[in-house]
């Protein structure tokens, strides 16, 4: 027999241990070895997620419709998998800022915008309300139910009960001033609170075990495992259809993709959630263990759900007990009354552990972004000149905790009632999920400023309570039935559940589409219509751009004004207390070498901004920025020079694309000098080949001139004969000579461009007659017969006349140098191509191997081995010839086969006046 | 590497938005069972399951 008296002294056993630990947590915080730094207790602190709602409801939604519990835990668990990108992102915002609460987040984001705050507070008070009336229904119908142990009888409604009955009036009023004790025990300027993280963290142990032990209980104690008891509640018809129920339900798939989205908002969005997993978090680095733990926690808490609503349907057939509670009322209905009063613990912890959590939340909410922005304006109070605010502070908190408490509890008895427990959870999910928008907006997306925020959660919260708050008051009779059925003044398209006559989705499905289209809307399309003020601009980019290196030096850049060092420390005393405002200014000094107050400090902007952000993490960002604004003559920053400072960050970032791409620029100048450099070695070897070569080819004829010449001088006896026949070698050589000397200076002078080219207009098959009837001569000493074919119009050419003899004489020489004796043939002729003139010189000589075909054009270069054949001439011929041609724009080359003769060619381009003339 | 973790989770949070939702949820909302638990619910508790082994290896790399 479990007496109420018993029920209840382990309740308050459970909760005198629960403050044990915070209490111990404390003490080892501030001894500097903190219990909660810890990934593990990081991951079930987050746990706080599984509420009494989960404890209870999961199974009474499983036992309506099967798995419809499920995209509950699974959303979460998809939205922490991108936790590394934007949580990760908004603890590293929040840490910056000494971002407290998530009103003071989107406050802060959007200019610091106090109206923004207030509204945030407003939406997530009213939001959360129906969730804390949840949490004590289900506190409350627990213990109605375990005290008529071992009956399973359903709770007596609770308008029906006497004050001194009403266990969720006690519940509330007992948990307040739980959570009083535990998260308003002294003020501190993070807003940590390292005990209630760690009780919060043994209470998901609690919890856990204690749904487990009964799924054990049901899965292997009542019924042999779980194929054993599907395979019974497959059997019944009714039950056999929850096991594939997904198009059974309304909306089928729709409610269930819906339900992941909401939860996965949910899991980020709660202010419960907010405070453990952002504002609770003393190391970012906790994340990557709870990115898996936390789900892993969900899915052993939800594994047992299914068998034990079913075991529930099996044993209460016909709905005489609601389904809710079957997690309590199958181990009273099989006499285990220990494993019952582990259960009642168990829910308990669930909902203790969020209503502790989510009051704090809230009340720091109301304080700082509701109450004190209010109060710092009525100059009449006079805050500004009291000299300690720390209790005023402490006092709000309280008041505002024992406010939301009650508030919840009147939310349970107008319309607790009507719902199941699930239902009441997802309107304040729906009702959370409006801060989605605006944060996730407000971190990724500079453009949206405080109108489109505000204009964003207006719009989105107002759908809200037409479309949930209202019909759940409706349905508690408390407004009209009508208002649902027939829709305001009788307008059909406005009935509140079919909105614009969308009917045929569950209400939340519902809700969801019409909120987040107004949200999402007016979010947008304000922030695109207004223009950002200074301060929401600063704003804007420093949360967007927090894991940039120069964002790290925070809002000091942005200020600029006096101050006193005094009148700071003041200010920070009034609202920390002198203890905490003296290790502030510690703190602060020794961050920079220097001892305070032994040493003086310079009120700069470093300084104020220092103060400030200690001030908003008591405050709030709003209130604070009010505050410092009254005690430093500030200089407001225009929207330009905002700008400027934050462009300074994003020309560092252009900088170093310049840099690097100057450095590519450098490397390829680099490279493109080595290039030139080694062509320029390559030239200066030619160069020394050259000069080497021509000293070569002037001292071959030097020393026989030389040799000659002694000879005739030593001896004056040689015979006339002999004497005339060296005078011929002698004056051939010097003939040589001369000719060399010539090339070389014409070479150079073609090279270097400093040739006169004196063109005329000039008709080549006149020159061609001429040059080969001068040579007449040489062709018959040597016995070569010559045949010229000549086109027989052709147009002229412009160039130099005695450029081009000197071009044909040398090919014409070479053709009768190599020709044999008395045999060779040689062949001259002159064609047409298109608007070029073209010259073939064609002989019956040895011919010029292929090997050569190129090579015969370079300087000093002939065909065969020069060391050994005697060359036949300064072997500069061919390459000025070549260069003459190509000074024309014209081409030469040589086609041949050794032993078939050679064939000289070259082109020159026809005078295009005279061309077209002729044509 | 944190570099490669960011993306690598967003990944697998493609993955889980697939596997919990129309169609594939259709393929096993059939009435089969899986050593006697019916094809549905084993499947979303193997495939949760899963999910989170991967992440855990995602999440703890680097």
């Amino acid at each position: 027999m479990l007496h109420g008296s018993v029920i209840i002294f382990t309740s308050f056993a459970y909760l005198g241990l629960l403050f044990a630990i915070a209490y111990y947590a404390d003490r080892r915080a501030d001894a500097g070895t903190s219990v909660i730094a810890s990934p593990y207790v990081y991951s079930l602190s987050l746990a706080v997620y599984a509420t009494a709602w989960t404890f209870y409801g999961s199974v009474g939604r499983a036992a309506s419709d099967g798995v419809g519990f499920l995209p509950i835990y699974v959303g979460p668990t998809l939205m922490i998998a991108l936790w590394w990108i934007v949580m990760r992102k908004i603890l590293r915002i929040s840490k910056q800022n000494r971002i407290t609460s998530l009103a003071d987040f989107v406050a802060s984001r959007y200019g610091k915008s106090a109206a923004l705050a207030g509204l945030v507070t407003v939406i997530a008070v009213i939001g959360i309300l129906p969730y804390i009336s949840l949490q004590l229904k289900a506190v409350s119908a627990s213990f109605s139910i375990l005290v008529q142990y071992p009956e399973v009888v359903a709770p007596t409604p609770a308008d029906a009960l006497s004050m001194r009955e009403d266990t969720a009036l006690w519940v509330a009023l007992i948990l307040a001033a739980f959570t009083i004790v535990f998260g308003t025990r002294h003020l501190d300027a993070a807003e940590h609170h390292p005990g209630m993280v760690a009780a919060i963290a043994f209470e998901s142990l609690v919890k856990l075990l204690a749904f487990l032990a009964v799924g054990v209980f049901v899965t292997f104690g009542i019924y042999n495992g779980f194929g054993d008891l599907f395979a019974r509640a497959a059997a019944d018809p009714k039950l056999k259809a929850m096991m594939t129920p997904l198009e059974g339900v309304a909306g089928g798939y729709a409610t269930w993709v819906w339900l992941t989205i909401l939860s996965m908002m949910a899991i980020m969005f709660l202010p419960r959630q907010f405070q453990v997993t952002v504002i609770e978090n003393v190391d970012e680095k906790h994340l990557s263990k709870a990115i898996w733990l936390f789900p892993l926690y969900m899915l052993a808490i939800n594994v047992f759900v299914l068998p034990i609503a079913f075991g529930g349907l099996l044993r209460f057939p016909g709905g005489a007990v609601d389904a809710d509670t079957f997690v309590l009322t199958l181990p009273m209905a099989e006499k285990q009354e220990w494993l019952a009063l582990l259960v009642f613990i168990g829910g308990l912890s669930a909902a203790t552990g969020m209503v502790i959590v989510e009051t704090i939340a809230l009340s720091t909410m109301v304080c700082n972004d509701l109450v004190m922005p209010v109060l710092l304006r009525l100059r009449r109070l006079r805050l500004n000149s009291r000299a300690d605010l720390t209790g005023l502070l402490l006092g709000i908190r309280r008041g505002a905790i024992v406010l939301i408490l009650l508030l919840g509890y009147a939310y349970f008895k107008l319309a607790g009632e009507a719902y199941a427990l699930v239902s009441i959870g997802l309107i304040s999910f729906a009702a959370v999920a409006q801060f989605a928008p605006v944060v996730l907006g407000g971190i990724f997306w500079k453009g949206g400023t405080r109108r489109g925020a505000l204009w964003g959660l207006s719009a989105g919260f107002a759908v809200w309570v037409y479309t949930l708050l209202l019909p759940a008051f409706a349905r508690s009779e408390w407004l009209p039935i009508g208002l649902l059925e027939q829709g305001p003044f009788g307008v059909a398209l406005l009935r509140p559940q079919a909105l614009f006559g969308l009917a045929g989705l569950d209400q939340i499905t519902h809700a969801m589409i019409w909120s987040m289209i107004a949200n999402i809307g007016a979010y947008v399309g304000m922030s695109l219509a207004s223009s950002p003020s200074a301060e929401e601009h600063r704003q804007a980019s420093l949360f967007v751009d927090v894991f940039r290196p120069a964002g790290e030096v925070g809002g000091a850049r942005f200020w600029r004004g006096i101050a006193s060092v005094p009148d700071l420390h003041n200010l920070l005393t009034r609202f920390l207390g002198l203890r905490a405002a003296d290790e502030a200014f510690r703190e602060y000094a020794a961050a920079r070498g220097r001892r305070w107050p032994e040493e003086a400090l310079d009120a700069d902007a470093e300084l104020v901004h220092y103060v400030e952000v200690q001030l908003a993490g008591a405050i709030g960002a709003a209130s604070a920025r009010v505050m410092v604004a009254s005690v430093a003559e500030e200089e407001a920053l225009t929207l330009e020079e905002v700008r400027e400072i934050v462009d300074e960050a994003s020309q560092l970032v252009v900088y170093s694309h310049r840099l690097e791409q100057k450095s590519r620029e450098l490397e390829k100048a680099t490279a493109e000098l080595r290039a030139a450099n080694e062509r320029l070695q390559e030239l200066d070897r030619l160069k020394d080949d050259f000069v080497s070569t021509v000293s070569h080819e002037l001292r071959t004829p030097l020393t026989s001139i030389r040799a000659f010449t002694q000879i005739l001088f030593d001896d004056p006896e040689v015979e006339l004969e002999q004497r005339k026949k060296f005078l011929g070698i002698i004056t051939k050589e010097t003939e040589r000579l001369t000719r060399l000397i010539n090339q070389v200076l014409d070479l150079s002078k073609i090279e270097s461009d400093r040739a006169e080219w004196q063109s005329t207009r000039v008709d080549l098959r006149e020159v061609i007659a001429d040059t080969v009837a001068g040579m007449s001569q040489v062709f018959q000493e040597r016995g070569v017969q010559v045949s010229v074919k000549l086109a027989e119009r052709a147009p002229p050419i412009v160039a130099d006349v005695d450029r081009i003899i000197q071009v044909l004489l040398n090919l014409l020489s070479n053709a009768a140098k190599f020709c044999e004796p008395a045999k060779g043939r040689i062949e001259v002729a002159l064609s047409q191509q298109g608007g070029m003139l073209r010259v073939d010189v064609r002989d019956n000589g040895p011919g010029v191997a292929p090997a050569y075909h190129d090579v015969i054009f370079d300087k000093f270069r002939q065909a065969g081995d020069t060391l050994t054949a005697k060359p036949h001439g300064s072997g500069l011929g061919l390459h000025i010839s070549r260069q003459i041609v190509e000074h024309y724009g014209g081409r030469m080359w040589v086609e041949s086969a050794p032993g078939g003769g050679a064939c000289f060619s070259f082109t020159l381009p026809a005078d295009a006046a005279a061309a077209s003339r002729a044509a | 590497m944190s570099e490669s973790k960011g993306p690598r989770l967003a990944a697998l949070c493609m993955l889980g938005m697939l596997l919990f939702n129309f169609p594939v949820l259709a393929l096993f909302n059939v009435p089969q069972t899986l050593f006697g638990v019916p094809l549905l619910y084993a499947y979303l508790f193997i495939a949760w399951a899963g999910l989170i082994g991967l992440m855990a290896l995602a999440a703890e790399s680097g």
